[in-house]
């Protein structure tokens, strides 16, 4: 256990070194931050200064090396457009981000897994066709369509939700909603789908055989079995609570996470870009950590496999 | 026979339309052990999962199963779920897919003794224990806490009957029990459940392709052929004087012990597709002994003997004297 441990924290390390190193490449690649937050018409001189003042004119592998240093020594950089810390600019923005992924989170779990197992208990039946085509319905729409064709009717035409900004707990619905319907759609095909494969297992026939009553074999002997694929995508559904609402918060203006790394990234503010990506890495990674753990608890197999 | 423990009557299942079953008459005594057997796809499984009513929802299921004074096809599912695992109980091919992988092995026997013996905690845990040291598991009381994949095949099996005794059966039902298995194995499973049987004085549905399996263990054989059940008879007088051509043709393709070398005879063409049956008797395109009549219709079963009937024209011929 402590070995299978070690071992997934240390993939877990070197993902999340892998993430931040492929950031810091590419952002420094891809344009002059220097002439990005100085503006076009500033003058070389304001410019050169900016680019010394930032360390932009050292070699690129120096500027890494400083970088990671820095970063093990838990200085994750100052915005270059306000100088401010950008690990505070970030974290103020977090519980803004929460309070649409949280709740929609929720929403993803109480609708889509329910519905997945609805429709697999009565598979070809009308009540799976409808949910079916709900599902396809809600996952291939892309969010930021939904989320503007939700505006369109609760906001423009009906009048009872605002459209955007961040004033009171009515602001949150529509985003919320545009989230949590991606999600629950995603979820309920998935869990039917697990659910699907799991009844047609040898062992259900046998607990039907042994006189369980339906419900209890639903329960007590598909249930457990099929949570061990859906536990994966619950997985990174928590994985993305961070990083996932980086549509839905810019259709909606809403002042989270999303919405700072879109305006850092398009500013080359790199220090708050790095310092979002890293959160991101590093809260993906831990949800796949505990989903590992979890696959242990859910499946003796693999608890043995991996002790 | 005296009055049947379980009677099957005309027994049909439909799977989208296509025929899988197509009448099957079959009654089986308290404590009889009677052979069903047949090539894969004749119905052998179907018809005792249709009986218990654990055929998925898209077959349809008609004629009658009763056992005892009950009435089983439709039945209400409390009915179902008490006869089910409790009065009758079925083993499986598979023996390490059947078992449920989450779960240990004394939770899943326990489940049973709970439903149809009211047994619970430590009085189930003793009571799964004792089934297990029945069964023939070496350490029994450790074993509980062990989970399937940690068995061997045969063991997972001896688990399986051991969850089958649970609700203290008067009929078990063995589909294929020992078709997973190696050929050791195999032996062991069959003299356990002829032991179980002697013991518990339980009857014993065998269903399997294997001809001398069904020999050693099964007092009374039924052959099925497309769907239905071509001949009957006790195990001696079936392998001394079988009457319908496919047995004749079973029997045939059997590798003879003694005597000298000869090729097998196999039976030359494939059984019909459910939704393209031949007119009439569904062997006859097969059938080395075919006549214009046998595609005429369907041949009722007849007794050539008490106890041994066939489904046969020429069996029904041979008895009218000429």
């Amino acid at each position: 256990m402590l070995r299978f441990l070690g071992f997934r924290l240390l993939r877990a390390a070197v993902t999340i070194v892998l993430v931040v190193s492929f950031a810091f490449v590419v952002l420094r690649l891809s344009g002059d931050p220097a002439q990005i937050i100085m503006g076009a018409d500033a003058p070389p001189e304001a410019i050169a200064a900016f680019r010394r003042a930032w360390g932009l004119e050292e070699p690129l592998w120096l500027q890494y090396l400083r970088y990671f240093g820095a970063i093990l020594s838990g200085d994750l950089g100052r915005s270059m457009r306000d100088g401010r810390e950008a690990i505070a600019l970030v974290a103020e923005r977090i519980p803004a981000t929460l309070a649409l992924t949280i709740p929609a989170l929720l929403i993803k779990l109480g609708l889509g897994i329910p519905a997945g197992i609805t429709a697999a208990l009565h598979r070809n039946s009308l009540t799976d066709r409808v949910v079916m085509m709900l599902a396809v319905a809600g996952f291939t729409v892309p969010s930021f369509v939904l989320g503007l064709l939700l505006v369109l009717v609760f906001a423009v035409q009906l009048g009872w939700l605002p459209s955007g900004g961040q004033e009171g707990w009515r602001h949150a619905i529509l985003p919320i909603v545009t989230m949590g319907i991606g999600g629950a759609a995603v979820l309920a095909r998935f869990t039917r789908s697990a659910m699907l494969e799991v009844l047609g297992q040898p062992y259900i026939r046998t607990a039907s055989a042994k006189g369980v009553p339906w419900r209890a074999v639903v329960w007590g002997h598909a249930l457990p079995n099929a949570a061990i694929p859906t536990v994966t995508i619950i997985g990174f559904m928590v994985g993305s609570l961070i990083a996932g609402a980086v549509v839905v918060e810019s259709v909606f203006s809403w002042p989270g996470v999303g919405r700072l790394l879109v305006v850092a990234v398009a500013n080359r503010d790199l220090a708050v870009v790095q310092c979002i990506l890293l959160l991101v890495a590093a809260t993906m990674v831990t949800a796949n950590l505990v989903v590992d753990l979890l696959y242990g608890a859910l499946d003796p197999r693999l608890r043995q496999r991996t002790a | 026979m005296s009055e049947p423990l379980i009677a099957l009557r005309g027994l049909t299942v439909d799977f989208d339309g296509a025929p899988a079953l197509r009448g099957i008459d079959l009654a089986v005594a308290p404590g009889e052990a009677l052979g069903l057997v047949g090539e894969s796809g004749c119905g052998k499984s179907v018809t005792w999962l249709a009986a218990l009513g654990l055929l998925p929802g898209r077959a349809r299921v008609g004629g009658s199963v009763r056992l005892g004074g009950e009435e089983l096809l439709g039945a209400p599912p409390a009915l179902l779920d008490r006869v089910r695992g409790g009065r009758v109980a079925m083993i499986f091919q598979d023996p390490a897919s059947s078992l449920n992988p989450v779960h240990r092995i004394g939770r899943q026997v326990a489940e049973a003794l709970g439903l149809h013996r009211g047994l619970r905690g430590a009085a189930a845990r003793a009571e799964a224990r004792r089934l297990l040291d029945q069964v023939g598991i070496p350490d029994a009381g450790r074993r509980l806490d062990a989970y399937p994949h940690e068995l061997s095949g045969g063991q997972s099996q001896r688990v399986m009957i051991a969850m089958a005794l649970a609700g203290r059966p008067e009929l078990l039902v063995a589909d294929e029990p020992t078709t997973a298995l190696d050929v050791t194995i195999q032996a062991q499973i069959l003299d356990l459940l002829g032991a179980l049987r002697r013991e518990t004085g339980m009857a014993l549905v065998l269903i399997s392709h294997d001809l001398g399996v069904v020999a050693e263990t099964c007092e009374r054989v039924a052959v099925m052929y497309a769907g239905r059940i071509v001949e009957e008879a006790p195990v001696g007088r079936l392998f001394d004087r079988p009457t319908h051509p496919y047995t004749q043709g079973l029997l045939g393709a059997l590798p003879p012990l003694d005597g000298p070398r000869r090729p097998l005879a196999a039976i030359p063409g494939g059984v019909p597709e459910p939704g393209a049956m031949p007119p009439g008797c569904a062997f006859a395109p097969r059938c080395p002994q075919a006549m214009a009549a046998c595609a005429a219709g369907v041949p009722e079963a007849i007794a050539v003997e008490p106890g041994h009937a066939a489904a046969c024209l020429r069996a029904a011929r041979a008895l009218v004297p000429a």
